[in-house]
C-alpha cells in the first residue's frame, strides 16, 4: 500500500468513527449543560444529575428495570447455554432443522412480530387457564426470548472452536457427562457466558417494544419512561441518564475485554510452557 | 430377570440425550412457534369492546360448535392503501438502509481487516462498543444533532455553507441517518469476521501475477466475501422492515412504516385482529429472506 492510500484509508476510518461516536459524545457533553434548552450552551452544571435523584417516576422504574434485567440475564444465559450446547454437540436429531431455525430467526425477526405474538399467546393462556396476567413475569419471558439466541450463538461458536480432547480425556477417566459439563465445559466457555450475560442485561434494560406489549398496568419500566419523554423531544435529564448508561456500559465492556485478553495471553503462555517441557 | 425388566423400563423412559435436547427445544417451541398460532387465530376474529378485545372464533351454542371466521382483515391488509403503502415504504426504507450500510461499512471493514493485528482488535472493539450502549439513548442523541438549533446546523451556519438551518429530522433524512447509524454495527461485525479470516496469499498471488489492486479486489476479495455480504445485509434488512422506535423518534409524521401502523392498531385503535393480520402478512413477506439467512447461518453453525 502506498502512502497516499494509507492516508486516504485512515481518513475514511476516522470519518466512520466520527459518525459512530459524535452522537454519544454530544449526549455526554450536553448532559453538563446548565440550560434547560439542551443544545444552547450556557455553562457547566451537574444540576440534571441532581434532578435525576429527585425524580420518583424515573427511580422506581429504574429499580424495576434492574430487577428484570438481572432476571433476564440469568435466564437467558441458562437457556441460551443449554441451546448452544445442543447446537454444537449433538449431530443429527429429529427436528434439528426446526431447532436451528428457532435459534436463528429471533436474531433477525422484527421485534414487533415477536412482541405481538407473545402478547397474544399470554392473553389466550390467561383466558384458558387464568394465568399469566400481563406484568413483570410476561416481560421477563419476552426479554429472555430476545436474548436467548445471542447467548446460544456465542456459546455454540465458542464450543465449536474448542478442542474436544479434554472432554474425551475426562470421559475416559470415568467422569459422568454431567460432571464433564460442569467441570470442563462450563469453565472453558465462561468468557462466552459473561459476554452473553452482559449483552442480555443491556438488551433488557433498554427494550421498548417487547416491554410495551407485555407490560400490565402496574409495571412501568425505565425504557418506557425514557421513550415517552424522548418522543416529546430533547430533555436534559435524559442526557444525564444516558451519560450514566454510556459510562457504565463502556466500563463493563472494556473491563470484560481486558480480562478476556489477559486470560488468553496466560493460556497461550501455559500452552507454550507445556509444549516446551514435553519430551 | 431384573436386568431385563430394567432395560424394558429404560426403553420406555426417554434417554438422557433426548431429555437434554428436549428442554431448550420445548422452551423455544412454546415461546417462539406457538405464539404464531395465536396470531393466526386472532387474525380471523373481529374486534369488539371487551376483554380481550376480539370476538371468539369458535363458540359452543345449543350443543353445536359454531365457527365465525372473517377474512376482512386480510383483505384490508392486501388492498387498503394505508397498509399497502406502509409495507412498500418499509421495504424501501429497509433496502436503502441496507445499501447505505453496505457502502459505508464494507470499505471500513476491509480497511480494519487489512490493518496490523494489534490495531485491528482495538478498532473492531470501537465499532462494537456503540452496539452495546443503550439503543434508545443512541437514537435520542441524533435529535440534538439534527434539529434546527442542533450541532450540525450550528456548524453549517458557522462555516457559512448555508444561511438557513436545514430541516434534517422529522423527515426521511433523519429517519435514514438514524437507521444507518443503528444498523451499521450489525452489518460490520459479521462482515469483518469474514474478511479478517480471508486467505491473503490469494491476493499476493494475484499481485505477483500482475493484477492491479482494484483488479485483485474485484476478482478475488469481493467474490470471496459474497456470502458474508448477503448474510450481513439480511441481518440489517429483515429487522429494519419492522423498525418502530427510530421512525417514531426521527421520522416524519407522514412517513408510516408498517411497525408504526401495527403499533397504532394495537394501542390506539385497539384493533387486535387487524394488527394480527398485518403481523401474519409481515411474517409471510419476510419468510423468504429469513429462510435465506437461515441457510447461510446453518453453514456456520453446523456441528463439525
Amino acid at each position: 500500500m502506498t502512502r497516499t492510500h494509507r492516508v486516504l484509508g485512515n481518513g475514511y476510518l476516522a470519518l466512520v468513527f466520527l459518525f459512530l461516536y459524535v452522537p454519544t459524545a454530544s449526549v455526554i457533553v450536553y448532559s453538563f449543560n446548565e440550560s434547560q434548552l439542551v443544545t444552547v450552551w450556557t455553562g457547566f452544571s451537574a444540576r440534571w444529575y441532581a434532578a435525576l435523584t429527585t425524580d420518583p417516576e424515573l427511580i422506581s422504574a429504574a429499580w424495576t428495570s434492574l430487577e428484570i434485567a438481572l432476571a433476564t440475564a440469568f435466564s437467558s444465559v441458562v437457556v441460551g447455554t443449554w441451546a448452544g450446547f445442543v447446537l454444537a454437540r449433538f449431530r443429527k436429531f429429529r427436528g434439528q432443522t426446526l431447532f436451528t431455525a428457532m435459534i436463528n430467526a429471533p436474531l433477525v425477526i422484527p421485534e414487533v412480530i415477536q412482541g405481538i405474538s407473545l402478547l397474544l399467546l399470554f392473553v389466550a393462556l390467561q383466558q384458558a387457564i387464568g394465568w399469566p396476567a400481563r406484568g413483570l413475569f410476561t416481560i421477563w419471558i419476552g426479554h429472555t426470548m430476545l436474548c436467548v439466541s445471542y447467548v446460544a450463538i456465542t456459546v455454540q461458536s465458542r464450543l465449536a472452536s474448542m478442542d474436544e480432547s479434554l472432554h474425551e480425556a475426562a470421559q475416559v477417566l470415568g467422569a459422568t457427562p454431567l460432571r464433564v459439563f460442569f467441570d470442563i465445559t462450563l469453565p472453558l466457555i465462561s468468557q462466552a457466558l459473561i459476554s452473553g450475560w452482559l449483552l442480555s442485561f443491556t438488551i433488557s434494560l433498554d427494550d421498548v417494544l417487547m416491554t410495551a406489549f407485555l407490560s400490565g398496568p402496574d409495571s412501568t419500566l425505565l425504557p418506557m419512561v425514557v421513550f415517552s419523554r424522548v418522543r416529546l423531544g430533547l430533555n436534559p435529564e435524559i442526557n444525564a441518564l444516558g451519560t450514566l448508561f454510556i459510562v457504565a456500559v463502556t466500563v463493563g465492556v472494556v473491563v470484560n475485554n481486558h480480562l478476556m485478553l489477559k486470560r488468553q495471553r496466560r493460556r497461550d503462555q501455559e500452552m507454550a510452557l507445556a509444549l516446551r517441557s514435553a519430551p | 430377570m431384573s436386568s431385563v425388566a430394567a432395560s424394558r423400563v429404560g426403553s420406555w423412559l426417554p434417554s438422557g440425550r433426548t431429555l437434554v435436547i428436549a428442554a431448550p427445544f420445548a422452551f423455544l417451541l412454546v415461546f417462539f412457534m406457538v405464539p404464531f398460532a395465536a396470531v393466526l387465530k386472532i387474525s380471523f376474529a373481529d374486534p369488539q369492546m371487551s376483554v380481550p378485545p376480539y370476538t371468539p372464533i369458535a363458540e359452543l351454542k345449543d350443543g353445536y360448535l359454531h365457527f365465525t371466521l372473517t377474512l376482512a382483515h386480510y383483505r384490508a391488509v392486501l388492498t387498503d392503501a394505508l397498509y399497502v403503502g406502509s409495507y412498500l415504504y418499509s421495504i424501501e426504507v429497509a433496502a436503502l438502509t441496507t445499501l447505505i450500510c453496505l457502502l459505508v461499512g464494507y470499505p471500513a471493514c476491509y480497511l480494519i481487516a487489512r490493518s496490523d493485528p494489534s490495531r485491528r482488535n482495538l478498532l473492531i472493539m470501537a465499532v462494537m462498543l456503540p452496539f452495546w450502549t443503550s439503543y434508545l439513548i443512541r437514537v435520542y442523541a441524533w435529535i440534538g444533532l439534527l434539529k434546527n438549533q442542533g450541532l450540525i446546523n450550528h456548524f453549517l451556519l458557522w462555516t457559512r455553507l448555508i444561511d438557513q438551518p436545514l430541516k434534517l429530522y422529522h423527515n426521511n433524512c433523519g429517519l435514514l441517518i438514524g437507521m444507518v447509524y443503528n444498523y451499521l454495527p450489525y452489518l460490520m461485525l459479521p462482515l469483518y469476521a469474514h474478511l479478517v479470516k480471508m486467505d491473503v496469499t490469494l491476493l499476493e498471488a494475484a499481485r505477483n501475477l500482475g493484477a492491479k489492486p482494484w483488479q485483485a479486489f474485484f476478482t478475488i476479495t469481493l467474490p470471496l466475501s459474497r456470502r458474508a455480504i448477503i448474510a450481513s445485509s439480511l441481518l440489517v434488512f429483515i429487522p429494519a422492515v419492522g423498525e418502530y422506535v427510530i421512525p417514531e423518534i426521527l421520522g416524519g409524521s407522514n412517513s408510516l412504516m408498517i411497525g408504526r401502523v401495527m403499533w397504532d392498531d394495537f394501542f390506539v385503535n385497539t384493533d387486535w385482529p387487524s394488527a394480527s393480520a398485518a403481523t401474519a402478512a409481515m411474517v409471510v413477506l419476510l419468510l423468504l429472506p429469513m429462510a435465506w439467512f437461515q441457510r447461510l447461518q446453518r453453514r456456520e453453525t453446523a456441528p463439525r
